[in-house]
């Protein structure tokens, strides 16, 4: 039987763009998300949070809570697991504080009520007594000697001597001698930038509905994008074992990193055992913006030195991350991803985990990578100015390889940066004539992508469909990439599959949708499934046959004799065979479980146009292109949809959004209206272009592109608005005010 | 507090509940008639995940009290499609990819279904200003205005 395990021409299916099998569901408002659950007895909870920045907490009085009519339970740390360490111990103190309150928005207690405006209102109820301490919100402050210590025991190993205990991870990596590389040079340029913290803001709030028992048995219904990993975590912090758990993720309004952990869910869990009824919990906007996951905030210094020719002789950065207070800032992958697009003899990378009160950042699409691309990329910008050098061709000169040895360690396999460059000087908005007032920036971006720990099955049923199990949340569109990859080994259409996202009980652990990982690794977990169950159909067709195995193959969907040897037989059709698999050896399945190492890496390269308005310092992005590898775009509708809105989430974190904490370390815009994501009318079309250099780690050359494309956008878009305004913007995001005092600082200087 | 006792028209249906004067009509909507297509991302008025249209004015729902819904005329994402054949928006939309999440898209097709009812021939910059109001976190919203647009040719076609 050959099957063929690298393919990357010649698709029947790949490639191809039918609808979504969930579409008809989210266009008629039939799909449940997190919130669109109900169960019968539900009670509805809420949570009280601290109003300060950093406090202890001397005492909470929960009884005129507990006596408002219909609150059926109060918890509050008391009520969770003891003895948690390591990234349990700091989610727990995350989602429920212990002795002091570490961010404005921090939970502190929970109520759990008849009703979800009886909840509200008890909650106002329950009496916290506070101590407030000094508190730190900037990463450079919390670095210095005298900033307010947050926590003295959380510092690990790594860091040097010296430091402030805020800096509690500390990263250095490289190769060569930057030195010497730096003498090297014909111009050095050394620059200083700081990006602002952003959320993911996906637009579904964090939303469950639990159910726990006295006897540690619970169900969890979710919005989340993995739900082992919330199995894992709740069942840790209720002190419960995980198997008793059963995890079901409803489908999810987004997520973009934000929903790789967990929040109210182990409350919701706690006031369900306590109340011995299910409860819901909804967050708000407001408690989104204030106690979930924003990305880190950085300060960052880079030195790159250069040729007349454009050659880089040698590249340094040091990357400065305040992740909110814990531990878990991405600054290594900052560090590791900067200068990943280039082939550098000389390179070093240093970064600082620094912990201050703000919340626990989490992920947010490729981590840590847009804010180190863009100090680098703002660097290569101004050297090229400065030598009178092409921006594509200098990057291209630079540009890293198969072959290369990676900023970060490893040589990379084949890669496609090359390529995206090349289609970038091709495309006809790098030449486009610019109007007064407008600046073009371009930059290239890498993501590593991810595999991780997959489980697959898939199911024949007697009429010849087949119905696939997956753990991986479906963001955006991957059930339909599912089975076009199991339509592609079967030869059967893809309307004859049905695609599930699985609960925890149903399927192998399964890591979560992140890392860019779902079309990857759970399609090479489908492929493999499906090869699996190809397997068990020629088999079954060799026995009726009465030929050996080896001697059928699969093609088109039906079982063949592989040629005049085997004998002359007519090819049998998969619904033949399934028709009677019951008799002849009994259902039929395929299963793949395992961790997938080979997720290529992935480069792009972006074009901005952008007009600034002196007058406002109002910027408007009037053309973008982006250009990324995808290895093999699967349903490249869904691949062009993640590239753009990639490309407009890196344009909000370029020109809008940004946590602003007062003098008080309270947030001062946590809804929408102040905290503003890119709207319709802020927007151009986004151009896309999509890159097919094969990924040899999947079989048919499959590269992830959830992330990359967040990676160029901050810097393509910082080079056009410093070209369009005449002065290099170094602070994200560019907003009028900040555009407006460069202008200003430039003409009072000049 | 009290409850208050409403009757409205809910996509064609006469409906009556009983409702806390605090609740907003996407509350009631969501957790009293069990319609949980109008979604909340904000409950300020920023997102627009809970449009709807009342009386045929497209409104937050997030920004209207259930109580003010008395004897009006509702119309939400559940009301859109006539039984099995989807409005032409919802048929595009799918086609186009218009949905990443798809958390936006209830709100989104009811704004564009009154864009359309009102402007049937609008210019992209006229579907980027009504859709404003709505939030969109996956898509750069390229392929939504494309399929708005898209429809609307459709449907001056078909007319
Ligand atoms: S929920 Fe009503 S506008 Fe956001
Ligand atoms: S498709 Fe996710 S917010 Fe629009």
């Amino acid at each position: 039987m050959a099957l063929d395990d690298h393919k990357t021409t010649g698709f029947k299916f790949i490639g191809t763009r039918p609808d979504r099998p969930d579409g008809l569901d989210k266009v008629t408002g039939r799909a449940l998300f997190g919130a669109d659950a109900q169960a019968p007895g539900m009670l509805h909870g809420a949570i009280v949070r601290s109003p300060h920045a950093h406090a202890r907490i001397l005492r909470i009085d929960t009884t005129a809570a507990e006596a408002l009519e219909g609150v059926k339970a109060v918890v509050t740390r008391a009520d969770f697991a003891t003895g948690l360490s390591g990234e349990f111990g700091f989610v727990l103190e995350n989602v429920m504080a212990g002795d002091r309150a570490l961010y404005d928005g921090h939970a502190v207690a929970a109520v759990a009520a008849s009703s979800a405006l009886i909840a509200r209102d008890a909650a106002k109820l329950v009496q916290v007594d506070y101590e407030i301490l000094p508190h730190v919100t900037d990463v450079d402050a919390a670095m210095v000697d005298d900033a307010p210590v947050l926590n003295d025991t959380y510092a690990d190993a790594t860091v040097p001597a010296g430091l402030h205990p805020n800096v509690v991870r500390y990263h250095e990596s490289g190769h060569g001698d930057v030195e010497a590389g730096f003498a090297a040079a014909d111009l050095i340029v050394e620059d200083s930038f700081k990006t602002e913290a952003t959320h993911q803001g996906y637009i579904e709030p964090h939303a469950c509905l639990a159910t726990l028992g006295a006897d540690g048995k619970g169900e969890l219904w979710c919005t989340t994008q993995g739900h082992w990993i919330a199995q894992k975590t709740c069942a840790a912090l209720v002190g419960i074992d995980t198997s008793q758990l059963r995890v079901t993720a409803s489908e999810i309004g987004g997520g973009f990193g934000g929903k790789t952990t967990v929040f109210i869910e182990p409350v919701a869990l706690a006031l369900s055992r306590k109340a011995n009824r299910p409860v819901k919990i909804v967050m708000n906007r407001s408690e989104v913006f204030r106690a979930t996951g924003p990305t880190s905030s950085t300060s960052m210094d880079v030195k790159i030195g250069m040729m007349k020719d454009g050659t880089i002789t040698a590249a340094q950065g040091v990357f400065r991350l305040q992740g909110g207070a814990f531990p878990g800032a991405p600054m290594e992958f900052s560090a590791m991803c900067a200068f990943a697009p280039y082939n550098l003899e000389n390179v070093k990378q240093v970064g600082y985990d620094v912990i201050s009160n703000r919340p626990k950042q989490a992920a947010y699409r490729a981590p840590g990578a847009p804010m180190a691309s863009f100090a680098v990329e703002s660097v290569i910008d101004d050297l090229c100015k400065q030598l009178g050098l092409d921006p594509i061709d200098t990057r291209l000169k630079n540009a890293a390889r198969e072959g290369t040895k990676a900023s970060y360690g490893p040589r990379f396999q084949r890669i496609g940066l090359v390529e995206t460059l090349e289609a970038a000087k091709a495309h006809p908005h790098y030449t486009a004539p610019l109007k007064p007032g407008q600046g073009r920036g371009v930059s290239c971006g890498f993501w590593f992508n991810h595999g991780g720990e997959t489980s697959v099955s898939l199911a024949l049923s007697e009429d010849g469909t087949c119905q696939i199990s997956v753990g991986t949340p479906d963001i955006g569109g991957s059930r339909a990439s599912m089975a076009l990859m199991a339509a592609e080994v079967l030869g059967i259409a893809y309307e004859n599959f049905r695609v599930t996202v699985a609960d925890t009980a149903t399927l192998g652990y399964n890591d979560v949708s992140h890392g860019s990982r779902v079309t990857y690794a759970s399609g090479l977990a489908t492929i493999k499934a499906a090869q699996d169950a190809v397997a068990k159909l020629c088999k079954r067709a060799a026995a009726k046959w009465g030929i050996p195995e080896d001697a059928v193959y699969w093609e088109d969907g039906f079982a063949k004799p592989s040629g005049a040897n085997a004998g002359n037989f007519d090819p049998i059709p998969l619904a033949e065979i399934t028709k009677d698999m019951g008799s002849t050896g009994g259902p039929i399945s395929g299963h793949f479980e395992a961790t997938p190492e080979g997720a290529g890496v992935s480069f792009g390269t972006h074009i901005v146009d952008a007009e600034v308005d002196p007058e406002t310092g109002k910027t408007a992005v009037v053309r973008y292109t982006v250009i990324q590898d995808a290895g093999k775009a699967i349903h490249p509708t869904y691949v062009e949809g993640q590239f753009q809105g990639g490309a407009a989430q890196g344009i909000g974190w370029a020109l809008n959004e940004e946590y602003v904490y007062g003098e008080d370390g309270r947030l001062q815009n946590s809804i929408f209206l102040d905290y503003r994501v890119p709207v319709a009318s802020d927007l151009p079309m986004i151009d896309t272009v999509i890159v097919e250099v094969p990924n040899p780690g999947h079989p048919y050359g499959v590269r992830g592109v959830g992330e990359t494309g967040i990676v160029p956008p901050l810097a393509a878009i910082a080079n056009a608005v410093s070209a369009a305004a005449g002065v290099r913007l170094r602070h994200l995001p560019m907003s009028p005010p900040r555009i407006l005092r460069a202008l200003r600082a430039q003409a009072s200087e000049g | 507090m009290k409850t208050i006792h409403v009757t409205a028209t809910v996509n064609g249906d006469t409906v009556e509940y009983l409702c806390d004067p605090r609740e907003t009509l996407l509350d009631v909507l969501r957790d009293r008639l069990n319609l949980t297509g109008a979604k909340e991302g904000c409950g300020t008025g920023d997102c627009g995940a809970c449009s709807v249209t009342v009386d045929g004015r497209l409104v937050c729902s997030c920004l209207i009290l259930g109580v003010e819904a008395e004897g009006k005329t509702i119309t939400t994402v559940e009301g859109m499609a006539d039984g099995e054949t989807l409005h032409p928006l919802q048929k595009k939309f799918i086609e186009y990819a218009a949905l990443q999440c798809g958390i936006c898209t209830p709100g989104i097709l009811v704004a564009a279904k009154s864009l359309l009812e009102k402007n049937p021939d609008p210019t992209e910059t006229e579907v980027r200003y009504w859709l404003a109001g709505n939030l969109c976190r996956c898509t750069g919203y390229d392929k939504i205005i494309r399929a708005v647009l898209d429809t609307a040719a459709d449907m001056r076609e078909a007319s």
